[in-house]
């Protein structure tokens, strides 16, 4: 019965790296769900957070998270110059071509952060990032808990964005009914680019926390968008508290597959999840 | 919802030129001329298929026309994108209604007055909207998806009157609907002209719309083959031989 009598460790671990998860996928989840896109290159610009975090650390001497001051907003920026001269652009042609244009961005991104920070693995390592806390007897790194704060918090922050501005009103109707938007006098292209600008001032912070959680190169972007494209499909595509629950469900696949099956098998056991859930309720859990 | 006062009764409020326009690749207008005076009620009438969706939606700015001239009020708006059009004063309640179905009856009306200029009105405009149709104060706080038919039918024109317009354009909104509530959405409109509202609707109930409208277009394969007053058309051969089975 060891097998099951420590499970504990492995349930709290999932539970907190789900949290992780959660803030990766949250940009992905709420430009798929506003906008229509397959942003590709959500992954790579979560690393390019990642690096800004580096950069604040070893060039300004400041600790990552202060860093997202700064990071936040040339994200955020980035992200409205992206969806408004390159991506609006592109879904006049087609949705192919955004995806293309996707395609593109992640490349470039990953390059640039190779050309700049080079391709050997960097961490943002704090006197803190190597800290741990107790539940009982166990052990737990203080930066999971960390994460699954900041977590909570983002995804609370959205939600209320969208529920309670008007710019969040504005939103959620042009993802209900672009047409029915445009005559509403909502100018859509604009509304766009600002929720791929949240999505990407998201992705700052979760490429700060990420970096404190794990090493990073300039390619490992793509590990974690698949990642968190299986937690926007746990979730439900464009549901704010499914990509939380799909978080959690995704992590807690992860750290139980890897007790049960050995550490070489954890992701096959989360992507499995991923497939049954996406046949038996492919709408997500918390799909409309 | 304010009172636009006008000067001539000669003026006109909209003008449309010899205006041609794509549907994807396929032309759905051909030379289209159409003009409407402020405060009167127009009807465009038409088969399914005769074009005259894309003749609103070349109005609302969703369709540019690849020929001729959209003018409102002498300016011309041919070039202008859908938000524009919308804050220069003309606003469309879609075909099939709309609504948006995860938003609460009061924020598809608040979404109504988006534009800057409705903005300000807000608070007024809702008061007014209320009053047209009691039943959306009543449902405010319901997500737009449960309402029936006839509800949404209201909701949708009641959004459309928020932005405040000079011209509203209505798209088939009598389509699956009760006579009664038809009965009633109609007695509305006439409500809402006497506050100065100029109303274009597209119908594919010609005797109805020989009854609610002033004057009419007709249109057919994309192009407009008669127009007058209604009073007139009523009597005109080629109508009773197509719409009244005479």
């Amino acid at each position: 019965m060891a097998l099951f009598a420590d499970l504990s460790t492995p349930i709290v671990m999932g539970i907190l790296l789900g949290g992780l998860y959660a803030v990766i996928a949250l940009g992905l989840s709420l430009v798929f769900g506003v906008v229509k896109e397959m942003n590709v290159a959500h992954g790579d610009l979560v690393i390019l957070g990642s690096y800004f975090g580096y950069a604040g650390m070893t060039i300004v001497g400041i600790d990552p998270i202060l860093s997202l001051i700064i990071g936040m907003p040339i994200l955020f920026g980035l992200g409205f110059a992206i969806q408004k001269y390159l991506l609006n652009r592109a879904f006049r042609i087609s949705m192919d071509a955004t995806l293309m244009m996707a395609f593109g961005i992640s490349i470039i991104t990953q390059n640039t952060c190779q050309l700049v920070w080079t391709p050997f693995p960097r961490g943002l390592t704090t006197p803190y990032a190597l800290k741990s806390f107790n539940i009982g007897p166990m052990r737990f790194p203080l930066v999971y808990l960390l994460d699954f704060i900041v977590a909570i918090a983002v995804m609370l922050f959205l939600r209320e964005l969208l529920r309670r501005t008007y710019l969040g009103m504005a939103i959620r109707a042009a993802a209900q009914d672009r047409k029915a938007a445009h005559l509403m006098g909502i100018n859509t292209d604009q509304v766009f680019a600002l929720t791929f600008a949240i999505a990407l001032a998201f992705a700052a912070i979760a490429g700060v926390f990420l970096g404190l959680t794990f090493p990073f190169t300039p390619i490992s972007g793509m590990p974690f968008l698949i990642i968190a494209l299986g937690v926007v499909v746990l979730g439900g595509l464009g549901s704010i508290v499914g990509t939380f629950i799909g978080g959690i469900a995704f992590g807690l696949a992860q750290t139980l597959g890897g007790h049960f099956f050995g550490v070489a098998a954890q992701m096959l056991v989360a992507y499995t999840m991923v497939l049954v859930v996406l046949a038996v309720i492919p709408r997500g859990i918390f799909g409309r | 919802m304010g009172e636009h006062r006008r000067g001539m009764s000669e003026e006109i409020l909209l003008r449309m030129s010899h205006v041609d326009a794509l549907h994807g690749s396929f032309q759905a207008l051909w030379d289209i001329s159409l003009s409407v005076k402020p405060r009167e009620i127009v009807a465009i009438i038409g088969a399914n298929g005769s074009g005259k969706s894309t003749l609103l939606d070349t109005i609302s700015g969703l369709v540019h026309p690849a020929k001729g001239n959209i003018e409102l009020e002498g300016k011309n708006i041919s070039a202008l994108e859908p938000y524009q059009i919308v804050d220069l004063g003309i606003s469309q309640v879609p075909e099939g209604r709309r609504i948006f179905p995860d938003l609460s009856v009061l924020e598809n009306l608040k979404i109504g007055s988006y534009n800057r200029k409705a903005r300000s009105e807000r608070a007024e405009n809702l008061q007014k909207v209320y009053h047209l149709f009691p039943i959306l104060e009543e449902r405010q706080a319901q997500l737009g998806k449960t309402l029936s038919g006839g509800e949404q039918q209201m909701l949708a024109l009641g959004r459309g009157l928020m932005s405040d317009p000079k011209l509203i354009l209505l798209d088939e909104i009598s389509l699956g609907l009760a006579p009664l509530i038809v009965n009633e959405l109609y007695r509305v409109l006439k409500e809402i002209r006497e506050k100065g509202i100029t109303i274009l609707f597209v119908e594919q109930n010609v005797r109805r719309s020989l009854i609610e409208a002033e004057r009419a277009y007709i249109l057919e394969a994309g192009r407009v083959v008669l127009n007058g007053n209604v009073a007139e058309l009523r009597e005109e051969e080629r109508v009773k031989k197509a719409y009244f089975g005479a």
